[in-house]
This record gives C-alpha cells, structure tokens and sequence, in this order.
C-alpha cells in the first residue's frame, strides 16, 4: 500500500489485514499504562486540514504519537495557503521537508489523489516518497471512517460478510457514506441507503448497494444502521421541507430503535445533531456504538499509518 | 505575394488537380498546369479542403495573456487548418463596446494568420442584465456578426428575448451557452453514476436540454437565429431536431472533444478532462456523432479554451474548464467522423468550413473550391499519424486533454486567400 486515497483501491484481504493488525494493536494497548510503541520512531507524520476537523486530526495526531511518530499539525489557516500558495506547492513543500506521510483533508474532492499525484511525480526525481492519506476529501471518500466503521461493526456483531447494514441521510454530500458503501460491499455485507431522493445522488443505482426511501420498512432486518449528520446549510438548501419533517421521516428515535432488531448497534461518524437525525435517547443507548467508533478509530488509523509506513506485516 | 501554384492536390479527396491562384483567388484548375514567377505548393496528392472556420474559440487577449494572445492563437489556428476564428468575449475587459472588439480584430489582422472574427457580448460585462450596444459593435470597423455571452448563459428569458428581437433587425446570430444556471450550482462534471461517485456535483443534462427548448421557442416567436453552443447531451438532440422540423432558425455546433472523450476519463481527478459543459457519457459521445453526420448539429467548433497552467494543475474544483482545440480539431473529426464511415470529405468541408461561415455570416469563406473562388484553404493528409504532446502545440497553454494520444491526420499546409500561412507544421509569418 503506497498511498490510501479511495476505499476502491482496498481489495477485501487488503481491508481485512488493516483491520486485523488495528484489532491486534487495541489488544496489545489495552491496559496498558505507556501506550506507546517504538514502531514509527523517526517517522515524521504531517496532518495538512484544509477544513475545521477536532475528531480526526486528534485521532490521527494520537495514532501517530502512540505509534513513537513525530507528529505535526498544519491547518490551512494562518500557513502560506492565506497567501495564495496552490495546493500542489504547499503539498510538495510539505514533502520536501521530509513529511514520510501526509494526512489530507480538504474540501475539493479528489485532492488527496491530486497530491499523491504530484508527491509521486516528485519523488520519481528525488527518490524520496511520502505517503498520502486522504482524511475527508470534499463529497468523495474517507476511507479511514469506513475503516473504523467497519472495525466496529466487528466487534459488535462478529463479521461483516452477510449482515445487512443501513445508511441513513444525506448520501448525497457524504464521503463517509461513499466509502462505507465500498469498504462493506467489499467485505461483503449487504448495504441498504435509506434516504429522500433529494439527497441520493443520481448514479447511485449503479453503486454496489440498494436504495431505499422508507426507513420503517427497513429497519426490523437491519443488523445494525448508520446514521449520516445532517449539516445545516442543508437544511436550507431545499433537499427537504424542513428540519421537523426531515426528523420525522428519517430521524432515529426510540420508537424505532424498537423495529431494530434486539442489540443491534447505532453507528454515527459524528458530530451528532441530537434531535435531528438521532434522539438523544438513541445516542445514549446501550446499542449506541459512537464511542467505540472514535475509540476504534485511534486503532484503525495506528494500522493505516503502520501498513504504508512500516510495510504490511507479513 | 498572393500568386500560388498548387500542384498534385485532390479537391475532397476526389482526382487529383493543379489549381493556379492569381490575387488570392483561384484563377484556373487543370492538369499539367505551369506559371512563371510564381510560388508553388506541391500537395503531395492530398485532401484539399476549404480552410476551416471554428465559430467558438477563447483567444483570451486582452486580459488572459498568460494563457493565449491573438497571436499565439493565429498560430494555433493556422497549424490546425482554420482560416477564420471567432473570439468570444469572455475576455478583460470584456469585449462588449466597439473599443474591445475593434482591438480584437485589429489585432487579428496585424499577425494575419487568419481572420479573427471577435464575438461580441449579448449583455454589458456578461452579467446578463442589461443588452450590449450590439448595434454599435455590428457597424464598427470590427463588423461584428454574432453575439454571445459564452462561459455564461443567457439565463433571464426576457433578456434572452430582446436580444433575439434586437438581433434579428442587425441579421446577426445570437450564440448560447445553454446552461441554466440554477440547475448547475457548483457544478463540476456531468451528473451521472462516475460524477456521484468521484463526489463530484453534478452538471445535469437537463440544464442545457431546457434551455435550448426555452430558446428555440423565443427565436421562433422573434424570427430570429439561433446558434447553440457546445451541445453535449443527447437529449439535446431531439429538441434541436423539433425545432429545426419547425424552420426554426436554428443551428448548433458540438466541439471534437464532445464527439471524442468521455466522463470516463474523470476518474485520476486530473483537470485537463474539466470543461463546461462536461465531458457526459459514451451514449453522448455517439449521438453527438450521429447528429453531426445527420445535419441535426450543424457544425463542429473547437471551444479552444487555454488556461496557463496554475489554473489547471490544482485540485478539481480549483480548476478552470477548458481545454486547448485549434490543433487537434481535424484529427478528431477524421477519429470520429470520417474513420467511421460517418461524413466523407465533402462532409467534414460542410460541417467545418462552409457551414460555420454561413452561419457566422462570412462571404469569402467556406466557398467551394472553384475557379473565381478565394484560394483559402486547409491541406490535409489523411494516412499521417501523430502523437499530441500539449508542450509542442503553439497555444501558450497545454492544457490539452489528449496529451500522448494518437491521433489520425494532419493538416500538410493552410492556405489564406492565396498565401501560405502554415506549412509542415510550422507557422509561415
């Protein structure tokens, strides 16, 4: 694995080995009182957001520092991008500086591809490579929630392979539903988008999944549901009515936690918007696998940045 | 010097002849024919074809030098076989008063390459308010013959009907850019199964096929011409068949890289392939073709449209649309067209010279070749091959999205009311 840019480039065993090694490192962490392991000690990893992110940049600067990485932190705002320096100077100059892995987020999707384009082209002169990870670019993909998505659907329920699993909202603005669609599709569970048609994207009956648009029908053989964040200018850019209508057809409350089937577990990559798309009850309850996600995702992401790092183990 | 000996050439690819040109105009066609003192052309048995006249190019001066001048563009218009450009007015400032036009052409003729025709804005600064004051640009010393606000559409439907009520008493030619606006907010690529996945938003085909619907219903009513720009969709096909069944006045154009390429070619992110409208998809490609071959489009034009390179080696959304065509047009027409069995050479004459000089209202271009006729023409080998390489094309841009392609044709000379204005595939000053 040189770069990971799209789920599409992951074939099963490949996900599956990202997901074993994140799975034997949480074992190898758990109670432990130093987490930390030598294995990336004199690596330097750059986290380069081009849009506001606490979740991800942490866990991917916590991933880092546990893995012994040197970690830094560069958001485009108050660095040269306010100059008007173009993405591939600012990705390039990154990697001059000896970056061994840059983690991209940025609101143009495919940007995380056009970088590993040009740190590749780059390195073909220089002979030093650096690693792109895309962590959220624009609508397109973000492989590594898909990833801690699918780490915890694991655990929850054992394997991936034949369950069924549901996606939730705005699939059409959401990177974490298109990868999720790919990675569980490739790990062969059964993917079914649940959504207005107002925000499925046209196309969408060519993805490997099914599309569906009455969430009650659905839940009750569902072996768990992913509920998409709804974001605000959303609300006003006529995909729907209005916030209560929206809540109402499609929003997760406990009437219809009970159509689940018994434990099945809550996903939602966050942040939540209680009330919205997910009753604050629902949040809380015990099937509410939110916490593992992020929990998960430290793991997830240790195993990415070991596996393009380190080399996959063999 | 505009005396010229052209020997060995084979009007449309039919038997092979001498034409002998005295002051720009074909004097006599024959065989065996000699002249004293006169410069001559070994054709080398190839296609001779009237020079080709390209309705839509971006020639980006004034304001855009870093991707394209007037003179630059000349050159890339003469290696590629035209005769006759239009300059649309996306420039800075934009070319809607008399000033900017009467410099385009101006310019067009100081390096005399070709006829630079500019295109004058439908409405002042291409905000699509207000009318342009088209009156005083069609009788300035640039004698504009088509407007049009192009890179944006036309969108206000009243405006759009008062320029083709106005337009009508200049007997000029409005020129659309079908594109309603409201439906392609922050549009990337054409709408479809490779734009949602990529993450693209989506350029629906709808947003061209309503336009085009709305406007031939507006020109009809004001008896006016009509020219759409860059048609890329299918469905735009049957409306434009409707309206041309109705003797609406009407005619349309599709760019090579609409007969040729493909949303397929999205999927590395690269902004060479962004073009508005965007490439669609293989079953658009294919009627674009049958439409051209069948007359229902009328003409190919390249929408040449350079960008220097920091506006293209970014990310997607960044970038600029367009993409060079003055150089590669022929080839794709002989790729799409011609190798396919779809238009012969008297074929690619109509939809690349004869037509779009009617269209744009040019009396001594797109003529037969004929004795008494200018002697402006485009020389072409069919059996050449050559590969595009973006840095050898004489645009000051390279952003060409077949770079390494291999391509059929090539233009052996281009000929400009009897003098030589490329030869070889280099530029003759």
């Amino acid at each position: 694995m040189k770069h990971l840019l799209s789920i599409a480039d992951l074939d099963a065993a490949t996900a599956t080995g990202l997901l074993d090694t994140a799975s034997r490192l949480k074992d190898t962490l758990l109670g432990r009182e130093v987490r930390k392991l030598p294995t990336l000690r004199g690596r330097t990893v750059v986290t380069l957001f081009y849009e506001d992110s606490t979740r991800t940049r942490v866990s991917f600067e916590i991933a880092g520092k546990w893995m012994s990485a040197d970690t830094i932190n560069v958001s485009a705002k108050g660095s040269s991008v306010s100059k008007g320096e173009s993405l591939r100077d600012t990705s390039l100059t990154i990697s001059a500086m000896g970056a061994d892995c840059v983690i991209v987020r940025h609101p143009a999707s495919g940007a995380a591809h056009r970088i590993a384009g040009w740190a590749d082209k780059d390195a073909g002169t220089t002979g030093t490579h650096t690693s792109i990870v895309n962590a959220g670019d624009g609508t397109h993909e973000h492989p590594t929630q898909a990833l801690l998505d699918a780490a915890t659907l694991r655990e929850r329920l054992g394997s991936v392979a034949g369950r069924r699993i549901g996606i939730v909202g705005d699939v059409l603005h959401s990177r974490v539903a298109r990868s999720n669609v790919l990675l569980l599709s490739t790990l062969g569970a059964e993917v079914v988008l649940i959504a207005p048609p107002t925000l499925l994207p046209t196309g969408v009956a060519e993805w490997p999944c099914r599309v569906a648009h009455h969430l009650d029908a659905e839940l009750p053989a569902l072996d768990a549901v992913m509920m998409l964040r709804v974001q605000a200018e959303r609300m006003h850019g006529g995909f729907f009515p209005s916030a209560r209508e929206y809540s109402i057809a499609y929003g997760l409350n406990e009437r219809r936690l009970a159509l689940l089937p018994e434990g099945a577990p809550v996903l939602h990559p966050g942040p939540m918007v209680r009330g919205m798309e997910i009753a604050p009850a629902v949040a809380d309850a015990p099937n509410a696998a939110v916490l593992a996600q992020v929990r998960n995702g430290v793991h997830v992401r240790m195993a990415v940045l070991y596996h393009l790092l380190a080399g996959a183990p063999e | 010097m505009t005396d010229l000996l052209i020997t060995n050439a084979k009007p449309y690819g039919e038997e092979a002849v001498d034409l002998l040109v005295r002051d720009g105009v074909v004097a006599e066609i024959g065989t065996g024919l000699t002249a004293e003192g006169v410069g001559t052309l070994d054709a080398g048995g190839h296609v001779l074809l009237p020079g080709l006249v390209d309705l839509h190019v971006h020639l980006r001066e004034p304001g855009g030098e870093e991707s394209e001048t007037i003179e630059t563009g000349s050159h890339a218009a003469a290696l590629g076989g035209f005769t006759a450009v239009f300059a649309m007015p996306n420039t800075d400032p934009v070319a809607d008063t008399a000033v900017v036009v009467e410099h385009v052409r101006r310019r067009g003729e100081e390096v005399g390459l070709v006829d630079v025709h500019p295109v004058g804005a439908v409405t002042t600064g291409l905000r699509g308010e207000k009318l342009a004051e088209l009156g005083t640009m069609v009788s300035s010393a640039a004698q504009v013959r088509m407007f049009s606000d192009d890179g944006r559409c036309v969108n206000d439907p009243l405006i759009m009907r008062r320029a083709l009520e106005y337009a009508s008493a200049l007997d000029v030619v409005i020129a659309q850019h079908a594109e309603d606006h409201r439906l392609t907010g922050g549009a990337q690529a054409h709408e479809g199964a490779i734009a949602s996945r990529l993450g693209l938003a989506g350029w629906p085909a709808t947003a061209e096929e309503t336009v085009i619907a709305r406007d031939v219903a507006l020109a009809r009513e004001a008896g006016a011409a009509l020219h759409v720009c860059h048609v890329s969709s299918l469905h735009s096909i049957a409306v434009l068949r409707a309206a041309k069944a109705q003797g609406v006045r009407v005619s349309a154009e599709v760019t090579p890289h609409h007969l040729l390429l493909t949303d397929g070619r999205l999927t590395g992110y690269d902004p060479v392939n962004k073009v508005n409208p965007p490439l669609r998809t293989g079953a658009d490609t294919q009627a674009m073709r049958e439409a051209l071959a069948e007359g229902v489009i009328d003409v190919v034009a390249t929408d040449h449209a350079p960008h220097a390179s920091q506006y293209k080696d970014t990310e997607w959304a960044a970038a600029k649309p367009g993409m060079l065509g003055l150089q590669t047009a022929l080839s794709v027409v002989i790729h799409t067209m011609v190798e396919p069995g779809l238009l012969d050479w008297h074929g690619v004459a109509q939809v690349m010279s004869e037509r779009p000089a009617e269209i744009g209202n040019l009396p001594d271009q797109g003529r037969p070749i004929a004795v008494g006729e200018p002697a402006t023409f485009a020389l072409v080998d069919p059996d050449a091959q050559w590969t595009v390489r973006g840095a050898a094309l004489a645009s000051r841009a390279a952003n060409t999205p077949y770079e390494g392609m291999r391509l059929p044709g090539a233009v052996v000379a281009t000929v400009l009311r009897g003098r030589i204005t490329a030869r070889d595939g280099k530029v003759v000053a």
